[in-house]
């Protein structure tokens, strides 16, 4: 476990130097842009990496309601976190490209409110998750995730459906994206994507021993009660 | 401001949100298993 475990991380450190080089030196420079197009290397594919987990967020929260099972809870809150911090990256490195390109840091856009609104209902589930002490905590958080879960397609289709000010889409929108960009994008993508496989690996072992913690923790407490 | 800093700004945001999630991360392992010493 801890052989896999440095093997991860080594190829990760790996894969995310070289996605970190062929962004920066790589792929061709944006002709309208300039360098501020490079922002898209981690932009994307933070979002996509986001998506995911919060996809598996919510298959891992329907396994919850139906089967009740603490392995599906668990994975459904250490995919919400992770998530979290990627759509955080997403919405960060949104505006900084957004400024000298737009001219502004933010818009009302249809998809930019539709990410925004996606990061607070998985903040909103964190925060049920860190301070309600109930039992049925985890049940409500299922529930929360899997309505959360429709504003993932939301944001996605957004700039297919809708004319927004936001780019119009990588992958089968019509676009035509160097193939150099692509391979870069592509990259990247997988480089984060193995980060955050890493990032999650680590989480949830975490919240093994943190449980294993606190019911230890229960039965001491417990037959110190008795001994009494 | 030139426009390749707001390319440094953006990657040097991405790390420093990456670095700071792991560093919490850091802290809550250290918080257990000074909580698992405890119970031994």
């Amino acid at each position: 476990m801890k052989r896999g475990f440095t093997i991860l991380a080594v190829l990760t450190a790996i894969l995310l130097s070289f996605a970190f080089y062929a962004a920066l030196l790589i792929a061709p420079t944006e002709q309208t842009m300039g360098n501020v197009q490079r922002i898209f290397y981690y932009h994307v594919p933070s979002a996509w990496v986001a998506f995911e987990l919060f996809l598996i967020n919510f298959v891992a929260s329907v396994i919850y309601l139906i089967r009740r099972s603490a392995k599906a809870d668990m994975i459904a809150l250490v995919c919400a976190e992770v998530g979290v911090v990627f759509c955080t990256v997403v919405l960060i490195t949104g505006p900084i490209w957004a400024r000298p390109v737009w001219g502004i840091w933010w818009t009302w856009d249809l998809r930019l409110t539709l990410t925004l609104v996606l990061w607070l209902i998985y903040v909103s589930y964190l925060v049920l998750r860190r301070f309600s002490m109930s039992s049925q905590t985890p049940l409500l958080a299922a529930v929360l995730a899997v309505f959360g879960a429709l504003d993932v397609p939301m944001v996605y289709f957004s700039i297919w459906f809708f004319r927004t000010q936001h780019p119009s889409p990588v992958i089968g929108g019509g676009g035509s994206l160097d193939p150099r960009m692509g391979r870069v994008l592509l990259y990247n993508w997988i480089a984060f994507m193995a980060l955050a496989w890493l990032i999650c690996w680590t989480r949830y072992r975490l919240e093994v021993a943190e449980r294993a913690v606190h019911e230890a923790e229960a039965m001491q407490s417990l037959k110190e009660e008795e001994a009494r | 401001m030139n426009a390749t800093h707001y390319l440094y700004a953006a990657y040097a945001m991405t790390w420093a949100i990456h670095g700071t999630y792991l560093y919490i991360l850091a802290r809550k392992a250290k918080r257990l298993r000074r909580e698992i010493e405890k119970l031994k």
